[in-house]
């Protein structure tokens, strides 16, 4: 993250309390109550007490937290939808929980984007409808909805299903319409309530990715909720840590591995190991080079000579991974006459994927020098780990190396 | 021993409806005038088409709408009766279970939208809903007639009386019913109430409002022949008749043609909130 970072949001002293008589339980929360004594004595249940963070420009900011840890009474009060009890929330510097009903209504439509569990898609609109919906209530006109609409679905790669109903796609699709719900409307602050719990695993990690791709385009401010350590580590530029209504620790993954504010993140953490927490795309390095399925002998070995490497990743146009060529055979191929490469394209080592935990990647790297190339989950060449750059990974504990250029 | 004196319940009830009657009664003579002549004209106006012309036309809506079966059940059912020479008092009873459905659907939904938004307006409307349907249809019979005097008129509103309370409870249900996370969905995006309402929980509400309608069509078609005990027409008349005259057959045959003209509608309607897309999740 860079040094300079800009507050888009500040949340302070955030409290928000359920039930009919919430004075007397703000009073106990004030003198250092717990949450469980205070629905005791009172009746009420405190879902968020005082909390105070800030949300920066551009950051993922996730918060994490067990369920009955308040993260979802959190976020629904940044956009009101839960209405805080006490506090502030100044976006740009305005504080919204004074605002009137008209003012709330147009910050809920210029500043915020919501995301959803269960997706919430309006079954009876097709995707396009759903997308434009945010839109359509702020009086956009059809023609320019529906670009807008159609941006934001091929952002989140859906076209071509505009006029598809909700019913029709699968559960990490429709979820993308979610998304592009969110984004259509081009918010400041895009709030994920546990936008990817509802999936299965695998499609979870291709959407964190995904987000993450997104994220890297888009630099938008994102509050993202979960219960997922592994995915609060994953997402999380900073990760806000939520126990019992209240924030045990702010920082980033690093911060909360490294030194847990309390024993209860301590504990929390204890369970989370560290080459789990890496992946190959945190260790891996970019392939600077490559041989094109294409390409002849010859220039295969000229870009060899060019960056000093004895063998090559060979690829197809779109970069999916074919195998691998070296520089003896391709020498031979150019002795022999040949005009092509594809005689002499080997299998290689066998590739991993970009969310494949580092510690699964010791067998592979230690039977065999070659790098072990990386590749999505279309089987494009994303990257490749050397051994020395996953022992490099490891040493760094948790934290992902620079990207060195491959020598 | 105390006595505890009877209440004058009836009394009560008498004093109140003759003073609406006083008030009102040049207001409802002239509705029911109006409206008389309505039900006379609709009546006259499906009298002059020939009864195969209707027949194949609600055959072709059945299809249309519920499939082919429904439209052969509309073309053999309505055959029937035209061949019983039943066809002139079913055209009857069908004007009178419409014009009280659209009318019973026209306050009801809007009341039941307001049930379902406010709870203010939902703890007053619904304990008058369980009064109205749990109270005999027959009692709605009596007031009717000091207000809009005997004959079709007073039927309909006797009708609507008791064949609404399905349409605003089940619209109130329906719009309850719409998932929360959707109502929020509308709500994060910034919507108005009735951006929220028109957009998601009505569109939403359909199916299970169109269940209402068609119970309410259900209610107002055996509403409609109690009524014929104070002067409407159609089918109920010809069972009245069969009664007075103890004519079992004769009643049996008025019998059937209540049932077939209930399975046509019931079919129909159920058919529409079929094919309305987006009901099926």
């Amino acid at each position: 993250m860079s040094v300079e970072q800009s507050v888009k949001m500040a949340v302070r002293g955030l409290t928000k309390i359920f039930g009919d008589a919430p004075e007397e339980a703000l009073e106990l929360l004030r003198q250092g109550e717990t949450k469980q004594s205070i629905l005791e004595r009172t009746g009420q249940t405190v879902g968020v007490a005082d909390a105070s963070f800030d949300v920066y420009e551009g950051e993922i900011l996730v918060v994490m937290g067990l369920s009955g840890s308040g993260k979802s009474s959190l976020i629904r009060c940044l956009n009101r939808l839960n209405e805080p009890t006490s506090g502030e929330i100044l976006i740009d510097g305005q504080d919204i929980v004074g605002l009137g009903h008209r003012d709330l209504l147009e910050v809920r439509r210029r500043k915020f984007g919501m995301v959803f569990q269960h997706f919430a898609l309006f079954p009876h609109r097709t995707i396009q409808q759903n997308v434009e919906y945010g839109l359509e209530i702020q009086g956009v006109s059809p023609a320019e909805r529906a670009e807008k609409a159609q941006t934001a679905l091929s952002q989140v790669g859906l076209d071509g299903w505009a006029d598809a109903h909700p019913g029709q796609l699968s559960g990490g699709m429709q979820q993308r319409v979610g998304l592009a719900r969110a984004l259509a409307v081009e918010p400041d602050v895009l709030l994920m309530d546990e936008a990817f719990s509802a999936l299965d695993p695998l499609i979870r990690r291709d959407m964190q990715q995904e987000l993450i791709a997104l994220q890297s385009r888009m630099q938008k401010t994102i509050v993202f909720i979960t219960h997922d350590l592994d995915e609060a580590l994953f997402l999380g530029n900073r990760i806000v840590l939520m126990k019992d209504a209240r924030i045990e620790q702010i920082g980033t993954a690093e911060d909360i591995l490294s030194s847990p504010a309390t024993a209860y993140v301590e504990r929390f953490v204890a369970e989370v190991d560290k080459t789990k927490v890496l992946t190959a795309s945190a260790v891996m390095r970019r392939a600077r080079t490559v041989a094109f399925v294409s390409d002849g002998p010859r220039t295969v070995l000229r870009k060899m000579e060019d960056e000093d490497l004895s063998l090559l990743f060979v690829v197809e146009s779109n970069f999916r991974l074919r195998g691998v060529v070296r520089d003896d055979a391709a020498l031979k191929a150019v002795q022999r006459g040949e005009r092509g490469i594809q005689g002499i394209i080997e299998p290689g080592t066998e590739a991993v994927g970009l969310d494949t935990p580092v510690r699964e990647l010791f067998a592979p790297l230690s039977e065999s020098s070659m790098p072990a190339p990386v590749v999505d989950a279309e089987g494009r060449l994303k990257g490749m780990v050397l051994r020395a750059s996953l022992l490099q990974g490891l040493a760094e504990q948790g934290t992902a190396p620079e990207q060195e250029e491959a020598a | 021993m105390i006595e505890i004196p009877r209440l004058p319940l009836a009394d009560w009830i008498d004093a109140g409806l003759d003073a609406l009657t006083d008030h009102f009664a040049s207001a409802t003579k002239l509705v029911s005038d109006v409206v008389e002549t309505g039900i006379e004209g609709a009546v006259d106006g499906l009298m002059w088409l020939p009864p195969w012309v209707s027949i194949l036309l609600v055959a072709a809506l059945a299809w249309r709408l519920a499939g082919r079966r429904t439209a052969l059940l509309a073309l053999l059912g309505l055959g029937l009766l035209w061949n019983l020479d039943l066809w002139e008092p079913t055209l009857q009873t069908l004007v009178l279970v419409l014009i009280s459905t659209l009318v019973a659907v026209a306050i009801g939904a809007p009341l039941g939208i307001f049930a379902a938004i406010s709870g203010g307006v939902y703890r007053v409307l619904f304990p008058i809903l369980d009064f109205m349907q749990t109270m005999p249809a027959f009692v709605y019979l009596i007031p009717a007639i000091p207000f809009f005097g005997l004959g079709p008129v007073a039927a309909v509103f006797s009708t609507v009386i008791f064949a609404m309370p399905p349409a605003i409870r089940l619209t109130t249900l329906g719009i309850r019913q719409v998932p929360a996370d959707l109502v929020e969905a509308a709500d994060a995006f910034g919507s108005t109430k009735w951006q929220k309402l028109v957009k998601v929980q009505l569109p939403l509400a359909v199916p299970t409002i169109m269940a209402g309608i068609n119970q309410t069509i259900m209610l107002a078609l055996s509403m409609v022949v109690i009524a014929a005990m104070i002067g409407a027409q159609g089918l109920g008349g010809e069972v009245w008749r069969a009664i007075q005259r103890n004519e079992a057959g004769m009643g049996f045959e008025a019998g059937i043609a209540v049932v077939v003209l209930a399975m046509i509608l019931d079919r129909i309607t159920q058919g529409i909130v079929r094919t309305k897309p987006g009901s099926a999740s």
